[in-house]
């Protein structure tokens, strides 16, 4: 039950070019501007939408969007209010792909069981949540995939052969394969070594592979997608949203043309690639 | 609530990393690799006696193990109840019990062939023992500590740096412990081939609380040798203070399956629980996942980690380890928790009577000794973590009492 993933990827199959998955937090810096987000995005060029939900303490994640959660968090943004976003995006677009992107905690704290209902009835079509590898899988993977919901597994640089099976396991959707050791938004990537690490991962599993972390420019984009079947960027349009509030971080009329301006960058550097056969 | 009792307390964490429902396993899929893998190398340097015997040597010689179970007579004297033994884990080189916990995690590194090990730390013990123990093989150091610890353990940074230590004041978050393991945690992301994470309390995913626990059990297993030397019998009850709980837990655990050993643990209350500004984890909180490890932490209807506060910045920690959620929950050590103000009248108290100054730390568990002691008959034998020294804590103390001293 991860159609509209599914489809998504099988059509960009057909188009023979990689997809691009574009991140915001949600209620960064409000929900009405997320929304709107939320809503040009996909005219834009992305392609997926990942949404995150902001945590108090984000050990994956580097400066920018660290910051983006204290932003949502300041302004009140909660887990059942990201629903809501999810549920106003899906009033207006039955087809794009949304998954929602956070730790566990939250999670936790709400009831699994009550999340992945109100997820799945929202419109959500699947959950990364970087603190459940998959030692931990009957917490939330088991029970999301139950439920319906992709739950798309990290692989990373450290995952070598002997653990891949284990990480691919209960992976759906597609896999993200992380690009660099190391928290988002921090050092770009060696394209050439994620080439080789996409070929390897390719080897073992037939689900597409998005490769993200350290993406941040239409050029970042390209050298990916020649390789990937989808590039994941999200502290490059974090950074470009945060530099287009105003003094007490709220959004200006800058905020909503700044991002979706550039994603359209992104989204052209993607289209550009010519994917590799 | 029927409490289900386990044949032994002493048997966990099961092959999951687990005590009962806590604990685990919950990190990134980058360090997981790095986690079985340390998983792998405690186990083999547990087996191996060579291990445990070049450690005793460096517990002996440059700790300084034993160390004392004192009889604090003046203070069992004023409280008028239970005889009152001091062990005295702040004789210990660096000043507290964390030194323990470190000598066998850098035995471990060095075993592992790692050359550069990252640590967090909250009041600058935890840091002070790394440095020292990096100092002492030639190991590069890194500590992360929250920017408003930096400020208010000035002596504990200095030492650090002159140890050869690079600390890190960490500026995001609400800038104290927490944040700073959330940044070592980013750092051992990002250097994971070449860097050993040193943690310094009984938490974070699996091994951790189990490997710190084993490392810091050696303070009961002392206390129950020493008290049967001293008074033919077990203690009758344990006291520690409890952030992390790592000292605690070494006191503890031995004590688990001994019935008749009354455990207390004191979390620190702040301004008071019901002000909703303290640290009182097991007292105030609720379970969850946070840094590896699901526990009871202080947190928002939402699941946000909520800001601990304490007067102590070793306590100072929304969350407790995973071992003590499960004594909490199964009922087998009982959680008090003591106020800023009553670990600061503690504080003065034990320096006064017994010559001893201790940590801010410790003072809350004396200053829960002040409410159970005298209701104790005058044979009930009950032992004390003093589980670091207070000169950490001088020029803060200082500042607070003003003209006072």
């Amino acid at each position: 039950m991860t159609a509209r993933l599914d489809a998504k990827f099988a059509a960009l199959a057909q188009e023979g070019r990689a997809g691009l998955v574009t991140f915001l937090t949600a209620g960064d810096p409000d929900p009405a501007t997320t929304l709107a987000l939320l809503k040009g995005l996909p005219a834009a060029g992305a392609d997926v939408i990942e949404l995150g939900m902001p945590f108090s303490d984000p050990m994956a994640d580097g400066p920018a969007i660290q910051w983006a959660s204290m932003r949502a968090l300041k302004a009140g943004q909660t887990l059942a209010k990201t629903l809501d976003l999810v549920r106003a995006f899906r009033a207006s677009d039955a087809t794009t792909p949304l998954v929602l992107m956070g730790y566990y905690n939250p999670i936790y704290v709400y009831g699994v069981e009550r999340f992945l209902d109100e997820a799945k009835a929202a419109g959500v079509d699947g959950l990364i949540v970087v603190d459940l590898p998959p030692e931990e899988d009957d917490e939330l993977c088991l029970p999301a995939l139950k439920a319906g919901l992709a739950f798309i597994r990290l692989a990373t640089p450290t995952t070598d052969d002997h653990r891949l099976p284990k990480v691919l396991a209960n992976t759906a959707g597609f896999v993200y394969y992380v690009s660099i050791t190391g928290v988002t938004g921090t050092v770009t990537p060696d394209f050439d070594k994620v080439g080789s690490a996409v070929a390897r991962l390719k080897r073992h599993t037939a689900l597409p592979v998005a490769v993200g972390f350290g993406v941040k420019t239409a050029a970042h984009a390209a050298a990916v997608a020649k390789g990937a079947d989808a590039v994941v960027v999200g502290s490059a349009l974090v950074e470009a949203l945060r530099t287009s509030l105003d003094a007490e971080g709220r959004a200006t009329e800058k905020t909503v043309p700044a991002v979706l301006g550039l994603a359209e960058d992104l989204a052209a550097g993607v289209r550009a690639a010519a994917k590799a056969a | 609530m029927t409490v289900h009792q386990p044949n032994s307390f002493r048997s966990g964490p099961d092959e999951r990393g687990r005590f009962g429902k806590f604990g685990g396993r919950f990190v990134a899929e980058t360090l997981m690799p790095l986690i079985l893998e340390l998983e792998e190398a405690y186990a083999a340097a547990k087996a191996d006696p060579a291990f445990q015997q070049e450690m005793d040597g460096y517990l002996a010689h440059y700790v300084g193990r034993p160390s004392a179970l004192y009889f604090a007579e003046r203070l069992t004297d004023h409280f008028g109840g239970a005889k009152i033994y001091l062990k005295r884990e702040e004789l210990n080189h660096t000043g507290s019990h964390k030194v323990n916990n470190v000598l066998g995690q850098i035995m471990l590194a060095r075993r592992m062939g790692k050359k550069r090990i990252i640590a967090e730390t909250g009041a600058g013990q935890h840091g002070v023992a790394t440095a020292t123990l990096c100092a002492r093989f030639g190991l590069d150091c890194v500590v992360y500590m929250g920017a408003v610890d930096v400020a208010r353990q000035a002596p504990n940074v200095f030492r650090m740096k002159l140890l050869g230590a690079e600390v890190v004041p960490v500026q995001s978050g609400t800038k104290t412990l927490k944040d700073a393991m959330n940044e070592a945690l980013r750092d051992w992301v990002t250097n994971v081939e070449s860097t050993f994470y040193c943690i310094g309390t009984v938490a974070g995913p699996h091994p951790y609380p189990m490997m710190v626990r084993d490392f810091q059990s050696i303070i009961g297993r002392e206390t129950r040798e020493q008290m049967l030397a001293i008074e033919g019998r077990l203690p009758d009850s344990l006291v520690a203070c409890i952030g992390g709980g790592s000292n605690a837990m070494g006191l503890f655990h031995p004590f688990l399956d001994d019935p008749t050993v009354e455990i207390y643990g004191v979390e620190a209350a702040g301004h008071g629980i019901a002000t909703g500004l303290h640290a009182a984890s097991l007292s105030g909180g609720k379970p969850g996942v946070l840094h590896g490890n699901r526990t009871y932490l202080l947190m928002t209807e939402d699941g946000q980690i909520k800001d601990a506060h304490s007067i102590s910045a070793g306590l100072d920690y929304p969350g407790i380890g995973p071992e003590h959620s499960y004594l909490h929950e199964t009922g087998r050590v009982t959680y008090l928790s003591a106020t800023d103000s009553e670990a600061l009248e503690a504080f003065q108290l034990l320096s006064r009577l017994e010559g001893i100054i201790p940590a801010l730390e410790p003072a809350h568990a004396l200053a829960k000794v002040a409410e159970l002691a005298p209701n104790k008959p005058k044979d009930h034998l009950m032992v004390v973590n003093l589980s670091g020294r207070g000169d950490k804590d001088v020029p803060q103390v200082s500042e607070m009492l003003g003209s006072k001293v």
